[in-house]
């Protein structure tokens, strides 16, 4: 049962080589022996795991299971689950039991899969190494003297070790991509408004997006098959109907035209991390594709707007957290102005508050246009820059992060330097477009990611364009030496 | 751009953080090097370039302002018992109004 994908274990489910119950024991067990080492798990819901198993296998002796019923899962602590503490990775929320389930955790019940607990995230999703968490840094399956990425690196690290078949993730400036790099795993944010963001926390909410993260890219085309989806409930949700990414995933790459971005191979990327991506296009050029180099002239102006768009952004979705209907409060406040400024002063981290007061000065009197409007302006720039790519070439391919999987503590006190590892993700969210990163190799111990990038719903491309890779290396199907 | 601890103490009151006097150096400097990234920007003209706010430039959908519970079960009770301080359906916080 152990090193199995999502696919492989349907087939054994479905083949009654084990049950629902027995599978999820075993990954319940893994997570018991492993999670002190890695911090990878915020809570384990070992009782609603067992319950929803046992009513997979029942659903299964009924014949009425999918690809999907009776697979564990691990879901990020940013998705509210209903009567289990959902603490998106902040002191705010350590005590916050959702009333309810996201969308994304209520179409994936739906289908039966059984949730093996909640993952560890830096706090609010700030963060890009995970060390930004109430509970504690998590550590990288590889290295454990490395972060896993950010700020997803819970669950990354979790389907790393292989303490679970996949997990749920979310993005914002490259956290699925980013820790699916560090971890050696496959994992896409799909076009903005695919995934509802329906009791999906919010950080940045014209930037986020849900996604799976999972080893390979069939499986990460089942769970986001069942993830997207219309909801009336998200007012950004896209209303079209999504395909089922599975079909669509083994189709020949003949003829695929590649775009290979040149500012995406200059100053700021590792030697090491550009000759293994190299070596990944060559392979690409081996089954078919046809690559040249394209330009986005204005990829350095990434990471300033993003820096002004999702501050701002966030310092008014955190104002919702005022020690009044749910969250932290402090104790004994003297008047409300005190009620509000201790309990968010208690309840939040350090990141968090700076982020929160980054944005509060870009939306302020006198500031607004010269940041929060400049930004949205240069955001245009960089959507037409995609635009003008996507009329030439079907994919761009790029490194995914700059570097591999940096020691813990390297970046903490530069909060620029930690900002750089997004450098390649970021634009993807301001324009609004899918993006996936695969496993293409190692340096030393550590795994390297490929970064897909697809225009607007070519969700179903970049699972094909993955998975015809996977067909011809094995990178994927490696496993950490300390976690076999 | 940099920032005197004034300019600091006032953000910090808009955003209803506190911040320690210890720590105003020190946030003063991040917020200058983020401000001094994010300026970048001003390489660019991007006069006459209209603003971003939604990357497929969709409108976003609204719904009708109505008054309910979303069921039985999910009623006002039930959504007031994560609530720090509740008062007969109400939520606490200290006097507001002096009279």
């Amino acid at each position: 049962m152990k090193e199995k994908t999502i696919s492989q274990l349907s087939i054994g489910l479905a083949a009654k080589e084990f049950s629902s119950k027995e599978l999820t024991q075993m990954f319940l067990e893994r997570i018991k022996k492993f999670n002190p080492l890695l911090n990878a798990f915020i809570t384990v819901t070992n009782d609603v795991a067992l319950v929803q198993a046992q009513a997979a296998d029942r659903r299964r002796q009924q014949g009425l299971a999918g690809p999907l019923t009776g697979i564990p899962i691990a879901q990020k602590d940013i998705f509210c689950t209903n009567g289990v503490r959902t603490s998106c990775g902040s002191r705010m929320l350590d005590c916050f039991i959702a009333p309810y389930n996201a969308t994304v955790v209520e179409k994936l019940n739906a289908v039966g899969m059984v949730m093996l607990g909640k993952t560890n995230m830096d706090e609010f999703a700030m963060g890009s190494s995970n060390e930004n968490s109430f509970y504690g840094p998590v550590k990288n399956p590889w290295d454990l003297d490395t972060v896993p990425g950010g700020s997803s690196g819970g669950s990354a690290a979790a389907v790393a070790a292989w303490l679970a078949p996949a997990a749920t993730a979310t993005d914002t400036g490259g956290s699925i991509r980013q820790p699916a790099a560090l971890c050696g795993l496959t994992g896409i944010k799909p076009t903005y408004g695919l995934v509802s963001r329906w009791g999906m926390i919010a950080y940045a909410s014209s930037l986020d997006q849900g996604g799976p993260l999972a080893h390979t890219a069939e499986d990460c085309a089942f769970l986001l098959s069942a993830m997207a989806g219309f909801d009336p409930r998200d007012s950004t949700s896209i209303d079209r109907p999504i395909p089922d990414y599975v079909n669509t995933i083994k189709q020949p790459l003949e003829g695929l035209r590649i775009g290979l971005p040149k500012e995406y191979f200059s100053d700021g990327l590792d030697n090491a991390v550009a000759h293994t991506v190299e070596i990944a296009i060559d392979q690409y050029q081996k089954l078919g594709a046809r690559i040249r180099e394209i330009s986005l002239p204005n990829s350095h102006l990434a990471i300033p707007a993003y820096y002004v768009i999702a501050p701002a952004e966030c310092s008014s979705n955190l104002a919702r957290f005022d020690g009044v209907r749910y969250g932290h409060r402090c104790n004994s406040p003297k008047d409300l102005l005190d009620l509000y400024t201790r309990s968010r002063t208690q309840g939040f981290g350090d990141e968090v508050k700076r982020r929160i007061l980054v944005g509060t000065f870009a939306l302020s009197a006198g500031y607004y246009d010269a940041y929060y409007l400049k930004a949205q302006q240069i955001r245009r720039l960089i959507s037409d820059d995609f635009q003008r790519a996507f009329e030439y070439i079907d994919v761009i391919a790029g490194p995914t992060s700059p570097t591999v999987a940096f020691n813990l503590g390297e970046r903490v006190d530069d909060p620029i330097k930690m900002y750089l590892s997004d450098m390649y993700t970021i634009a993807v969210n301001l324009a609004g477009l899918p993006g996936l990163s695969l496993p293409v190799g190692f340096v030393g111990k550590h795994p390297v990611g490929l970064q897909l990038i697809g225009n607007y719903f070519t969700e179903g491309r970049l699972l094909n364009v993955a998975h015809r890779y996977q067909q011809v290396t094995d990178w994927h199907a490696r496993v950490p030496n300390e976690f076999t | 751009m940099s920032l005197e601890p004034i300019e600091i103490r006032k953000i910090a009151y808009l955003s209803r953080l506190d911040i320690l006097d210890q720590d105003i150096p020190t946030y003063s400097r991040n917020l200058a090097d983020i401000l001094t990234l994010v300026e970048q920007m001003n390489d660019v003209d991007t006069t006459g370039v209209v603003p971003m706010a939604h990357p497929l430039d969709m409108p976003q959908r609204l719904r009708a302002d109505e008054i309910g519970e979303i069921s039985e079960l999910i009623n006002r009770e039930y959504l007031q018992a994560i609530a720090p301080q509740v008062e007969s359906g109400l939520y606490l916080v200290p006097k507001v109004i002096d009279y």
